[in-house]
């Protein structure tokens, strides 16, 4: 068995709000091996990005890791200092976020902010710097770098502009890249070429990957693993083939069957009842309670349960264990 | 509008203290433009020369001038007059800065760039420039005081009417009340103008305190308030020849109460943002 | 280049409409202000025949458009009239005082900005601490003070009680001869001849009336820097350049005040108007030898060619820095260059 790149361990995290405490990620488990490809799937709200930030530790100011530990290549990350991490960060663990053009510093010409990362991570000689960032440019597969290289986020489509981050994120070769819902907000050939393009990267330079997406379908599509999320909850982890074939929480097959590339029409779509619960109030054990059509009792008094469904797949329903999805 | 009621004015007056501070502070100037010129020990323009520059006493709290009047008798008389003057001109210009940009937002097209052309000409001037030139041409009294210093508040009153108004405009309630027969004026004035009236309630109070200093800066170098007449600039321009031979007391008390006061306006347009217009806070 | 050059003609063009409105209203003031612009034209040394002159000159005598004419002309000659109190013309007067005007304004600046920039972004780096508070009060006690009271509590303070500070009367003490002339500015001067005894003897004069005019202007400038910066700190790009492992230092000042930079610029127009009113008021305190001071004295002797000079000096001087604020702005945005302007 070998040691995964990284885990996350009972990670607990609260925000603290005007109103009160939220309570947004609650024993978050799951790790990344060396050279894999995991999404983290779910709906807006259920902690998806609250868990990508924590990793990196770009946490917002009001959040704060109550419990657990990240381990990455046998650091505890948690432990570090803000200086520690930000050595770690665009060397060891890359991120690229949605919005690219937004995501981009808009008055500065994209060659530049590449450099800027190069020089960080450094020690890149200055007459190499641009010869480097070139060649990062074209590492993405864009067209005449020398012109991009001047130009600015404005300048540039949303898919370009997202080449440039994940240019930048792999400049230095980090061994975990963290794609932050990285097709939201681009068309849909864009998005194909995107992924494409991670999945292309993370293959050449044998680096392992987190896709957090609210797309089921594109996670299958890419994925290795699926972790589903709901609430500040791991719902379900399982390989993407063992997930499709045996979805065992109530919320990953309501979301398998949402989804529409499962369906031949639009019509098809059965909507998810309910909404997320509100996490300020006193939240019931298992999160999914209020809109799941099997809870009983105990759901709700006792804590929950995490069940071993097979060799990678677990499921946090204590009903798993006597219900096979159809 | 149905935002503040009297909960949330509560709350901003006890979170922050000194807005708290700053309304108290603005009813005690009140009422001392109202009732403190009955109220004063001594007349503020009889002088005794006799009495001329003495330091601050219990007879004379802030002491005397040049001419032997009683500093505190004429710093209370200022505080109606410089209010009076700030008041009158806020209002003026909030009136007529309003309307016009009310007019410019609404309708848009030839009114738009009429109002924007005065604006800006107005706007080219560095603003206390201006002022003297209104005086110096207009005539040296109180009253062009008041016109300038209106003319020069014009256009943050114009601007803010007219982005308001614009943004109201589209709203589909003016739509529904178009189609349903109202006519323009009707509509701008009794829907939209009392919606864009909360951001420049906050405008109002910085306004006064602008227009106080502005006042006192132009009585300072001589334009408007003639003496023997009491106003806070004018009393201290006659205290500055008295600085460098050490009487202070003549300067001070008046400079000291105007700056207070303008304080007292500048918190208290932070407490009316607070209250107002939480998402605007600097 | 040529992209910033195109830009900068494009403000200029935008510029003239202002200058047009500005030449009305002067040339509106010069027919209000009380008494016959015939006389104040001609100046002291004039008698019957050369004002009658004057008269026709100025074409008093024909309608309304064509004396306007007539005054645009004479503007954009050099002939602003002349001076009742000196008896030159208030060309030559205003020209040989503007230097000290703005030698002043220019170190308020600098003063403001160094002091208030770094405050501002200090309280935005730490919100809601005991140092953004206390930004904030003193700030806004700045504002709250009048200019003129200010710089006659400095000089009651400083010079009087103190000692430490110069007889405030004007650039340079009697003792010292002032710099050869090369570009007015006493500072610039006196370092171009290798004089240090009177660089420093002016700097020592300029040290409070620079400190009393910039006061006023923290609080907008502060305030500002404070307010953009939160901003500019919350926004993706912070979040992606921290992502990327950028130090601290990069990312506030390359990535995050360069950004704030923007908003900030636009509140210098605000800040210019300020200086250059609140000059005036300084100058009278400080008995500064420039344009406001002049102004003052040519009110009190209804000296009005030399004030309606001094009203459109000013103007202009305002015109052109805002003018250099956009400039500055083009150069700061490169997605202002491509705008149409």
């Amino acid at each position: 068995m070998t040691i995964p790149l990284l885990q996350v361990q009972d990670l607990c995290v609260n925000f603290q709000t005007r109103l009160g405490q939220v309570r947004a990620l609650e024993n978050i488990n799951f790790s990344i091996n060396k050279g894999e490809t995991v999404a983290v799937v779910g709906e807006s709200g259920s902690g998806k990005s609250v868990t990508a930030s924590a990793i990196l530790g770009i946490l917002d100011k009001a959040g704060r890791v109550d419990k657990g530990e990240i381990v990455f290549a046998g650091m505890k990350l948690l432990a570090f200092s803000q200086r520690e991490l930000s050595e770690i960060r665009g060397r060891e663990i890359a991120m690229i976020f949605q919005n690219p053009r937004a995501a981009l510093n808009p008055i500065r010409s994209v060659g530049r902010q590449i450099e800027d990362v190069l020089q960080t991570h450094g020690p890149v000689a200055q007459g190499d710097l641009r010869e480097r960032a070139l060649s990062a440019l074209r590492d993405v597969n864009i067209s005449s770098p020398e012109h991009r290289y001047h130009q600015y986020p404005f300048e540039l489509s949303g898919g370009m502009c997202q080449r440039v981050m994940i240019a930048m994120a792999i400049s230095c070769r980090p061994s975990l890249l963290i794609a932050d819902e990285p097709t939201t907000g681009l068309d849909v050939t864009t998005q194909a070429n995107i992924m494409d393009l991670i999945k292309q990267k993370a293959t050449e330079l044998n680096m392992s990957t987190l896709l957090i997406t609210h797309d089921l379908n594109m996670a299958a599509q890419y994925c290795d693993r699926i972790v589903v999320m709901h609430a500040g909850h791991v719902v379900e982890s399982a390989t993407t083939a063992e997930l499709y074939a045996n979805p065992s929480h109530p919320y990953t097959q309501r979301l398998i069957a949402a989804t529409p590339a499962d369906h031949g029409s639009v019509d098809d779509i059965a909507a998810i009842p309910g909404n997320l619960p509100n996490l300020l109030h006193d939240t019931p054990n298992c999160r999914f309670a209020a809109r799941c059509e099997w809870v009983e009792e105990k759901c709700r008094s006792e804590p929950l349960a995490y069940v071993q469904l097979g060799a990678s797949h677990e499921v946090a329903c204590w009903r798993a264990q006597y219900y096979a999805s159809a | 509008m149905s935002m503040i009621n009297l909960k949330h004015i509560r709350y901003v007056l006890t979170e922050n203290p000194l807005t708290l501070v700053s309304f108290s502070l603005f009813l005690m100037f009140v009422v001392i433009a109202i009732i403190g010129p009955s109220l004063v020990p001594y007349d503020p323009l009889a002088s005794e020369t006799q009495y001329a520059l003495q330091p601050p006493s219990t007879l004379h709290w802030f002491g005397t001038d040049q001419l032997g009047r009683d500093i505190f008798s004429r710093v209370i008389v200022a505080t109606r007059l410089d209010f009076f003057i700030a008041l009158v001109a806020v209002l003026l210009s909030f009136v007529i800065g309003s309307v016009l940009g009310a007019v410019a937002g609404y309708f848009g097209g030839w009114w738009d760039r009429i109002v924007g052309r005065l604006l800006d000409t107005i706007m080219a001037f560095p603003l206390f420039v201006l002022a003297m030139a209104i005086v110096a041409a207009m005539g040296n009294t109180v009253e062009n005081i008041v016109y300038a210093t209106a003319i020069i508040n014009l256009p943050f009153y114009a601007r803010v009417a007219r982005a308001e108004v614009n943004v109201l405009r589209n709203a589909p309630f003016v739509e529904a009340a178009l189609v349903s027969g109202n006519s323009h004026f009707k509509l701008l004035s009794m829907q939209i103008f009392p919606n864009a009236m909360p951001p420049m309630m906050v405008q109002l109070s910085l306004n006064m305190g602008w227009a106080i200093l502005n006042a006192a800066g132009l009585s300072f170098i001589g334009l408007g308030v003639k003496p023997p007449d009491a106003e806070w600039g004018i009393m201290v321009a006659e205290g500055a020849n008295y600085i460098i031979s050490g009487e202070w007391w003549v300067a001070l008390f008046p400079g000291a109460v105007l700056m207070l006061a303008v304080f007292c306006f500048n918190l208290l347009g932070d407490g009316l943002r607070d209250i107002f217009d939480p998402r605007k806070r600097t | 280049m040529w992209k910033t050059l195109q830009t900068v003609l494009g403000r200029l063009l935008q510029a003239i409409p202002a200058i047009i409105g500005i030449i009305i209203v002067t040339f509106v003031l010069t027919r209000a202000l009380p008494g016959d612009p015939a006389v104040y034209f001609a100046g002291p040394a004039a008698d019957k025949e050369s004002i009658a002159a004057i008269r026709h000159e100025l074409g008093l005598d024909k309608p309304m458009y064509a004396q306007f004419v007539i005054y645009v002309e004479n503007l954009f000659h050099g002939n602003w009239g002349t001076s009742l109190t000196t008896g030159r013309p208030v060309i030559e007067e205003l020209g040989r005082r503007l230097p000290a005007s703005i030698e002043l304004t220019l170190c308020a600046l600098i003063f403001a900005v160094v002091i208030a920039l770094p405050l501002g972004m200090l309280s935005a780096t730490r919100p809601d601490s005991w140092i953004d508070h206390v930004t904030r009060v003193l700030v806004t006690m700045g504002v709250s003070l009048p200019t003129f009271f200010t710089g006659l509590f400095f000089i009651y303070l400083f010079y009087y009680k103190l000692g430490i500070a110069p007889s405030p009367l004007g650039r340079l003490d009697v003792v010292y001869l002032s710099p050869p002339k090369v570009t007015g500015f006493y500072l610039i001067d006196s370092l171009i001849a290798g004089d240090w005894e009177i660089f420093f003897a002016s700097l020592k004069q300029l040290i409070l009336p620079a400190i009393t005019l910039g006061l006023f202007v923290l609080a907008p400038l502060a305030r500002m820097t404070r307010a953009s910066m939160l901003q500019v700190l919350a926004s993706d790009f912070i979040r992606t350049a921290r992502a990327n492992g950028l130090p601290a230092r990069k990312v506030l000042l390359t990535y995050g005040f360069r950004n704030a930079l923007l908003p900030i610029l636009t509140t210098m127009g605000m800040v210019f108007s300020f200086l250059l009113g609140s000059n005036v008021l300084v100058e009278k305190v400080y008995a500064w030898p420039g344009i406001g001071s002049f102004a003052i004295e040519a009110l009190v002797a209804s000296d009005y060619a030399a004030v309606q000079g001094f009203v459109l000096a000013m103007a202009i001087l305002y015109v052109m820095l805002n003018l250099l604020i956009d400039v500055a702005y083009t150069l700061v945005d490169p997605r202002v260059k491509f705008s149409g302007g």
